[in-house]
C-alpha cells in the first residue's frame, strides 16, 4: 500500500516528461495531486500504524525480488520498510513537499518550463520517499541517487545561466564522492554479513570484530557527509542556491540534504558497536554546525546564508546522532523541526525575492515588514523557532541535543552552545537586515506580497514550526515513538537540565543582542576592510579553494597529462611499429628479385623450416 | 535434429542482403525498407528462441545445428548458444534494426551499400556469439573486421582511411595471434585426442595441457580478446575509429562487436584454458583497474564527444573484464549484465549525440552550447544515455557495477576499492560533457539545431525502456546467464568465499 505514495509521484513525474508541452496546462495541478495523494497515503498508514501496539508496527512489504542469483546468497528485495522511522520522514516529505509544490505554483508562474520544474519535483519525492522506505541499503542507495538526480536536474534548471549549470555538476559530484563511501559500505556489507537488508545487517553487527562497524560505519559517514553537506563535502550546498528558492526550500534544506542524518540513525547498531566511529560523527557534526553558522553570518546574498545555516543545523543533528542512543531521537526531532522553520524561511527568501525582482543580496532589502506582512511574520516565527525561544519548535529540539551533547563530554556541549549563539547572530542580523532597517532598496524596486499560492503554504509551514516542537515532546511522545527503531536512553548532562536551558537563552539572548547592535548601520556595500576571518568566512572557509588546489586542479593536470601520454607514448609505440614494418618490408621489397632462382630457394627453406618444426612437434 | 531456429537466425539478415541484390522491378521494395525488416525478422527469431530457452536445462548449449564442414580437419559448422551468447545474440538484435531506423536518412544515395555492411556486421556478430566450432569462430572473427573497415572507410569522416587503416591493423594482429594459437592448438587435440577437432565442447571437456601449452595458448587467445575488447594498453585503436566512424558504425562497433572480446574471455579462455586462466587471473585484474581509470581519466580532457565516448568505453570494458576474471559468480553475472548495459547506454550516446553530429557536421565538444534551448527533446534523451552510462541506480549499468565490483570485492578487495573510484570519474567525465554541450548561454550555432521529431523519439525509446526495465528488472539476464556461469565456475573451479561472519543462525 504504501508502494502507491513512491509509485504516484513517480508516475506522474514519468508521464509530464514523455507527454512534454501537451502536458503543461494541466501537469502542475496533476504533480500537486499526486504529492498530495503521497501525504494522505502517508497519513492513513500512520494512523493505521498508531492504532497497533507498539510491536506490531513496523512493517515489510516486498514487492517483488529485485537481485537474485539463484544457488548463490545474493538476495536484495525490493522491499519496502514502514516503521516509525520511515514514516516520520514520509510525513515530512509529503508534507512540506506538497506545500512547496503549491508555492511553486505561484513561484514559478512565468517560467515557461514549469511543467518540467513540477515533474522534477515529483521525480524528487518519489525519490525521497523510496529512500526512507527501502528497506535494504542497495535499494535505498537507487532512492539515494535518485534525489542526487533530482537536485541536480532542479539546481541546473535555469541552465542557460552557466553558474547553474557549473553548480548542478558541481553538487552531482561531490555527492558522488559520498556515493564511494556508500558504495563500498553496501559492499562490505555483503561480503562480511552475507545480507544488505536492515534487519540481517542489525542482527549481525555484534557478531563481528570492532574493524567491521568501524570501517562501514566510517563509510556511512563519507556517504552522509555528501549527501548532508557536512564537512569536509559541505562546499556544493552554497553554491546549489542556484536553482529556484522552493527548490532551495524543500531539497536544499526540509528534506534531502538531511538523508545523512538518515542514513546514520538508520544504522545504529553499526555506529553503536564502535565508538571511534561514533566520535567521529561528533567532530564532523561539530566542525559542520560551526563553520556554517560562521558562513551564514558572513554571507549577504539571504540564500547562501540561509545555505550555511542549514549546514549548521545539520550539524547540529548529525552531532546528536554521533551521540548514539541518547542523541538519535533528537537528531531526528530536529531534523523535523528545523524541516519546517527552515522551509518556512527559505519560501520567505523567495517571496522577499518575488518583491524586489529577484534580489538576494540582503544590502539591499530593508524595512520590508511594512508591505509584506505575511511574509514578514511568518519569517519571524521561523526566526523564533531556529534560534530557540520557546515555545517555538527549535527551542525543544535544539535544547535537547545540547543537553545529549553535554552528557557526552563538556567540549561536544560547549561547542553546541556556542552554536546556538551564533546561530543568534546571524538569524538576528538577517531578519534585521531584511525586514526591519531602512529600505535600501534598487531602483525600481516596488515591494508587494505576493499572492496567496506563496503565502498560504508559509503560513501553515509556520503554524507548523509554532507548534511541532511543543506537540512533538509532549509526554515525551516523540522519544516513546521512535524508541523501538532507535533504541533511546536518557542523558544525564553534568547540570541540571534547566540550568542548561537557561544558559542557552543566555547565550541565545547574547547572541540577538549583538547581531542587533552590529546592524544599527547597514551599507549598501558590503566594506571591503575586514578581517582575515570575515573574508574567509566569506569565501566559504576556502572550502572551494581547498578543493581546487588538491583535487581539481592535480586531477585535471593528470587527464591532460594521460591524453598526450596516450597520443605521444602508447599509441606512439604502435605508430612506431607501424613505421619500423613499413621501413623493414621496403627493404625486404628488394628481395622480390624477380628472379626464379632466388624465389625457388626461398621456397625450398622455408618447406626445410616447416618440415623441421612438424618433427620438432611430433618429437 | 529440431527445427534449426539458429541457421534462422543467421540466415535472415543474409537473405535481407540477398534480396538488395534484386533489380528493382521484380522486386518493389526499397532497400531501406528491406534492411528494417530482415533486421526485425531477425529480433522477432531472438524473441522466439529466448522464450523457448531452458534455464534448467543442464546442457551447456541449446538449439545446436551441426554440419560437417570440412572433415578433413575436423571443422564443422556448428551453432548452439549457451546463456551467455544468447543474452549477446539478443542485444545484437535489439541494437541492429535501432542502428538501422535512428540513421535512416544518412548516406542517401549509398545507402544500399551502408545497410548491406550494417547487416554484415548484424550477421557475422551473431555467427562469432553463436559458433560452438573454435574454427568457425575464428573464421567469423576475422570476417567481422570486413564490414566494419567498408563502414569505417567509405562512410566515415576526414581521416577514415588512416582510421579505417588502423582499425584492420589492430584487428589482423589479434587474429593473427590467434590463428597461431589456434593450428598450435589444433596439432595438440591430434596429437592428444588422436583425431584433430576444433569443437569448443571437445576441447573443453577431453584435452589436458601441459601447463607450458597451456600458458602460450591462453596468451595468444588473450592477446586477441584483450586488442578486441579493447583492454589498455591495446586500446588506441578504438578512439580513432570511433572519431572517423558514423555514430551508427560505431554503436555496431563498440556496442556488438566489441562484446566479442569479453565473450571469447568468458567463452573461450576460461573454459578451455582453466589453469592458465586461474594464473594469469590476478595480473588481468590489474591490467582491468587500471584500464578503468585511465580510460575514465583519459575521458575527462577529450574534446571530442566521440573520442570521450570511446574512452568511457575503455573503462567500461575496465569493469567487464574484471568482472569476468573475479571468478565469482556474482562478479561473472555482473559482467554479461554489463556488456548488455553497455551495449544499451554506448547505443543512447553515439545514436543522440550522433543527431547533433550530423547536424552541425563536427562532433567537437566546443562547436556546441546550451543546446537544450533549441533541442529539448534530444538534450532529454542523451542526459538518460548519460546516466545509464554512469551506472545510476534505477538503470542497468548500476546492477551490472554494482554485481561486478561486489564479485571482485568477494576475491580481490585493493582492486574493487581502487575501482570503485570509477564512479566518481563517471560523473566528472559525463556531466561536464553534458554541461559544456547542452547547458549554458545558447551560441550561435546551436540556434539552428533541430531537435528530434516525434519519430526519432520512438526509435530511441526502447533504448531508454530498457536501460530502466533492465534497471529495476534484471531478471531475466541474471536467470539466462546463471548456467553458463555455473558451468564456468566449475571449469576453473573457483568457489564462492563464504561470509565473513554471518548472522547467527545464517550458514
Amino acid at each position: 500500500m504504501i508502494a502507491l505514495a513512491i509509485a504516484l509521484p513517480a508516475l506522474s513525474a514519468a508521464l509530464l516528461l514523455s507527454l512534454g508541452r501537451r502536458t503543461n496546462i494541466w501537469g502542475p495541478y496533476l504533480s500537486i495531486a499526486a504529492s498530495t495523494s503521497a501525504f494522505l497515503v502517508g497519513l492513513w498508514q500512520f494512523l493505521l500504524m498508531t492504532n497497533r501496539p507498539t510491536e506490531e508496527r513496523a512493517s515489510i512489504t516486498t514487492i517483488y525480488e529485485w537481485l537474485v542469483v539463484p544457488g548463490t546468497n545474493f538476495k536484495i528485495n525490493f522491499g519496502l520498510q514502514l516503521d516509525q522511522l520511515s514514516v516520520s520522514f514520509v510525513l515530512l516529505i509529503t508534507f512540506v513537499g506538497t506545500l512547496i509544490h503549491i508555492y511553486s505554483l505561484g513561484y514559478m508562474s512565468h517560467d515557461e518550463n514549469k511543467r518540467r520544474f513540477f515533474a522534477y519535483l515529483n521525480l524528487f519525492v518519489a525519490a525521497m520517499l523510496l529512500l526512507v522506505l527501502a528497506d535494504n541499503y542497495l535499494l535505498l542507495y537507487v532512492g539515494w541517487e535518485g534525489v542526487g538526480l533530482a537536485s541536480y536536474l532542479l539546481i541546473g534548471f535555469w541552465q542557460h545561466k552557466p553558474s547553474a549549470a557549473v553548480a548542478a555538476k558541481k553538487a552531482f559530484v561531490a555527492n558522488r564522492v559520498g556515493d564511494f563511501g556508500l558504495s563500498l559500505a553496501i559492499m562490505m556489507m555483503f561480503i562480511i554479513f552475507g545480507s544488505v537488508s536492515f534487519i540481517d545487517v542489525n542482527a549481525s553487527v555484534s557478531g563481528s570484530p570492532s574493524w567491521v562497524p568501524l570501517t562501514i560505519g566510517l563509510l556511512l559517514l563519507l556517504a552522509a557527509c555528501g549527501k548532508s553537506a557536512q564537512f569536509p563535502l559541505q562546499s556544493w550546498l552554497l553554491d546549489a542556491m542556484e536553482g529556484p528558492t522552493p527548490v532551495s526550500a524543500l531539497i536544499h534544506a526540509a528534506t534531502m540534504v538531511t538523508a545523512g542524518v538518515y542514513l546514520i540513525v538508520r544504522s545504529a547498531s553499526i555506529f553503536n558497536a564502535s565508538t571511534f566511529a561514533q566520535n567521529t560523527v561528533i567532530v564532523i557534526g561539530v566542525i559542520s554546525l560551526l563553520m556554517g553558522a560562521v558562513i551564514g553570518a558572513a554571507k549577504d546574498d539571504i540564500k547562501k546564508s540561509l545555505a550555511g545555516s542549514t549546514m549548521s543545523q545539520i550539524g547540529y543533528m548529525v552531532l546528536a546522532a554521533g551521540l548514539g542512543p541518547i542523541g538519535y531521537v533528537f537528531a531526528i526531532l530536529h531534523l523535523i523541526t528545523h524541516g519546517f522553520f527552515k522551509a518556512v524561511m527559505f519560501l520567505g527568501a523567495g517571496s522577499v525575492m518575488h518583491a524586489t525582482n529577484d534580489n538576494v543580496d540582503m544590502r539591499r532589502f530593508g524595512g520590508l515588514s511594512k508591505s509584506m506582512i505575511f511574509t514578514t511574520i511568518t519569517f519571524f516565527i521561523g526566526y523564533l523557532a531556529i534560534i530557540g525561544i520557546p515555545p517555538f519548535a527549535g527551542f525543544y529540539s535544539k535544547d535537547h541535543i545540547i543537553e545529549a551533547a553535554l552528557s557526552h563530554s563538556w567540549a561536544a556541549g560547549i561547542a553546541a552552545l556556542f552554536g546556538a549563539g551564533l546561530t543568534a547572530f546571524y538569524m538576528t542580523r538577517m531578519v534585521v537586515m531584511t525586514f526591519f532597517s531602512k529600505p535600501r532598496w534598487e531602483e525600481k524596486v516596488h515591494p508587494h506580497e505576493s499572492p496567496i499560492s506563496m503565502t498560504l503554504p508559509m503560513i501553515i509551514l509556520s503554524i507548523g514550526a509554532a507548534t511541532i516542537g511543543i506537540g512533538l515532546t509532549q509526554n515525551n511522545v516523540f522519544e516513546h515513538w521512535l524508541e523501538p527503531v532507535t533504541g533511546f536512553s536518557e542523558p544525564h548532562p553534568p547540570l541540571p537540565i534547566l540550568t542548561i536551558t537557561y544558559i542557552t537563552l543566555g547565550v541565545v539572548a547574547l547572541g540577538v543582542i549583538i547581531g542587533i547592535s552590529l546592524n544599527r548601520k547597514i551599507p549598501k556595500v558590503a566594506p571591503t576592510k575586514v578581517t582575515l576571518f570575515t573574508t574567509a568566512a566569506r569565501n566559504d572557509l576556502y572550502g572551494d579553494l581547498l578543493n581546487e588546489t588538491l583535487l581539481m586542479r592535480p586531477g585535471m593536470k593528470l587527464s591532460k597529462f594521460l591524453t598526450i601520454f596516450d597520443r605521444g607514448v602508447i599509441d606512439g609505440f604502435y605508430s612506431g611499429l607501424g613505421l619500423i614494418t613499413g621501413s623493414i618490408s621496403s627493404r625486404l621489397r628488394r628481395s622480390e628479385t624477380g628472379f626464379v632462382r632466388s624465389y625457388a630457394l626461398s621456397i625450398v627453406l622455408g618447406t626445410a623450416i616447416l618440415v623441421l618444426a612438424i618433427l620438432v612437434v611430433r618429437l | 535434429m529440431n527445427f534449426p531456429w539458429l541457421l534462422l537466425i543467421l540466415l535472415t539478415p543474409l537473405i535481407g542482403i540477398g534480396l538488395m541484390f534484386l533489380p528493382t522491378k521484380s522486386f518493389p521494395f526499397k532497400t531501406q525498407t528491406i534492411a528494417i525488416y530482415s533486421s526485425a525478422i531477425t529480433l522477432v527469431f531472438v524473441l522466439a528462441v529466448l522464450l523457448q530457452f531452458d534455464t534448467s536445462s543442464n546442457a551447456l548449449t541449446q538449439f545446436d545445428v551441426n554440419f560437417t564442414w570440412i572433415p578433413i580437419f575436423g571443422i564443422n559448422f556448428h551453432l548452439g548458444i549457451t546463456g551467455l551468447s544468447l543474452v549477446l545474440v539478443a542485444l545484437t538484435a535489439v541494437l541492429t534494426p535501432i542502428v538501422i531506423l535512428a540513421t535512416q536518412h544518412e548516406h542517401k544515395n549509398r545507402s544500399k551499400e551502408y545497410l548491406i555492411w550494417i547487416l554484415l556486421v548484424e550477421a557475422s556478430a551473431i555467427a562469432v556469439f553463436m559458433a560452438r566450432d573454435l574454427f568457425l569462430f575464428y573464421v567469423m572473427f576475422e570476417a567481422m573486421l570486413i564490414p566494419i573497415f567498408f563502414l569505417v572507410g567509405r562512410f566515415g569522416g576526414e581521416r577514415r582511411n588512416f582510421a579505417a587503416l588502423k582499425f584492420i591493423l589492430f584487428g589482423l594482429a589479434g587474429g593473427l595471434i590467434m590463428l597461431a594459437a589456434l593450428i598450435w592448438l589444433y596439432f595438440v587435440t591430434a596429437t592428444q585426442l588422436g583425431r584433430g577437432t576444433f569443437s569448443i565442447s571437445a576441447l573443453t571437456n577431453e584435452l589436458n595441457l601441459n601447463t607450458w601449452t597451456e600458458r602460450w595458448l591462453f596468451l595468444g587467445f588473450f592477446i586477441a580478446f584483450a586488442l578486441k575488447a579493447p583492454m589498455v594498453p591495446g586500446h588506441t585503436w578504438l578512439p580513432d575509429t570511433a572519431e572517423q566512424a558514423t555514430p551508427g558504425t560505431s554503436t555496431m562497433l563498440i556496442g556488438i562487436l566489441d562484446k566479442v572480446g569479453t565473450f571469447g574471455m568468458m567463452a573461450i579462455l576460461l573454459p578451455i584454458f582453466p589453469n592458465a586462466s586461474r594464473e594469469f587471473a590476478p595480473v588481468i585484474i590489474g591490467f582491468a583497474v587500471f584500464g578503468i581509470l585511465y580510460g575514465a581519466l583519459v575521458a575527462i580532457a577529450q574534446k571530442d564527444m566521440k573520442r570521450t565516448f570511446a574512452y568511457i568505453s575503455i573503462s567500461h570494458f575496465g569493469f567487464i573484464v574484471m568482472g569476468i576474471f573475479s571468478f565469482t559468480t556474482i562478479g561473472m553475472i555482473g559482467a554479461i549484465v554489463y556488456m548488455v548495459a553497455h551495449g544499451i547506454s554506448t547505443a543512447g550516446l553515439f545514436l543522440t549525440a550522433g543527431y547533433l553530429i550530423k547536424q552541425k557536421n563536427s562532433s567537437l565538444i566546443s562547436s556546441f552550447g546550451g543546446v537544450t534551448k533549441a533541442a529539448p527533446s534530444l538534450t532529454g534523451i542523451f542526459l538518460i544515455a548519460c546516466l545509464a552510462s554512469i551506472a545510476l541506480p534505477g538503470m542497468a549499468g548500476f546492477v551490472a557495477e554494482f554485481m561486478v565490483l561486489t564479485g571482485t570485492f568477494q576475491k580481490y578487495q585493493g582492486a574493487a576499492i581502487i575501482s570503485t573510484s570509477g564512479i566518481i570519474l563517471a560523473a566528472i567525465y559525463m556531466l561536464w560533457l553534458y554541461q559544456r554541450v547542452f547547458t549554458g548561454p545558447e551560441n550561435k550555432e546551436s540556434k539552428s539545431i533541430i531537435d528530434l521529431d516525434k519519430k526519432q523519439i520512438w526509435i530511441l525509446s526502447p533504448i531508454i525502456g530498457l536501460s530502466v526495465l533492465f534497471g529495476f528488472w534484471p531478471a531475466p539476464i541474471i536467470k539466462i546467464s546463471t548456467p553458463v556461469v555455473e558451468f564456468t565456475m566449475n571449469q576453473v573451479d573457483a568457489k564462492d568465499p563464504a561470509p565473513l561472519f554471518p548472522k547467527v543462525g545464517q550458514e
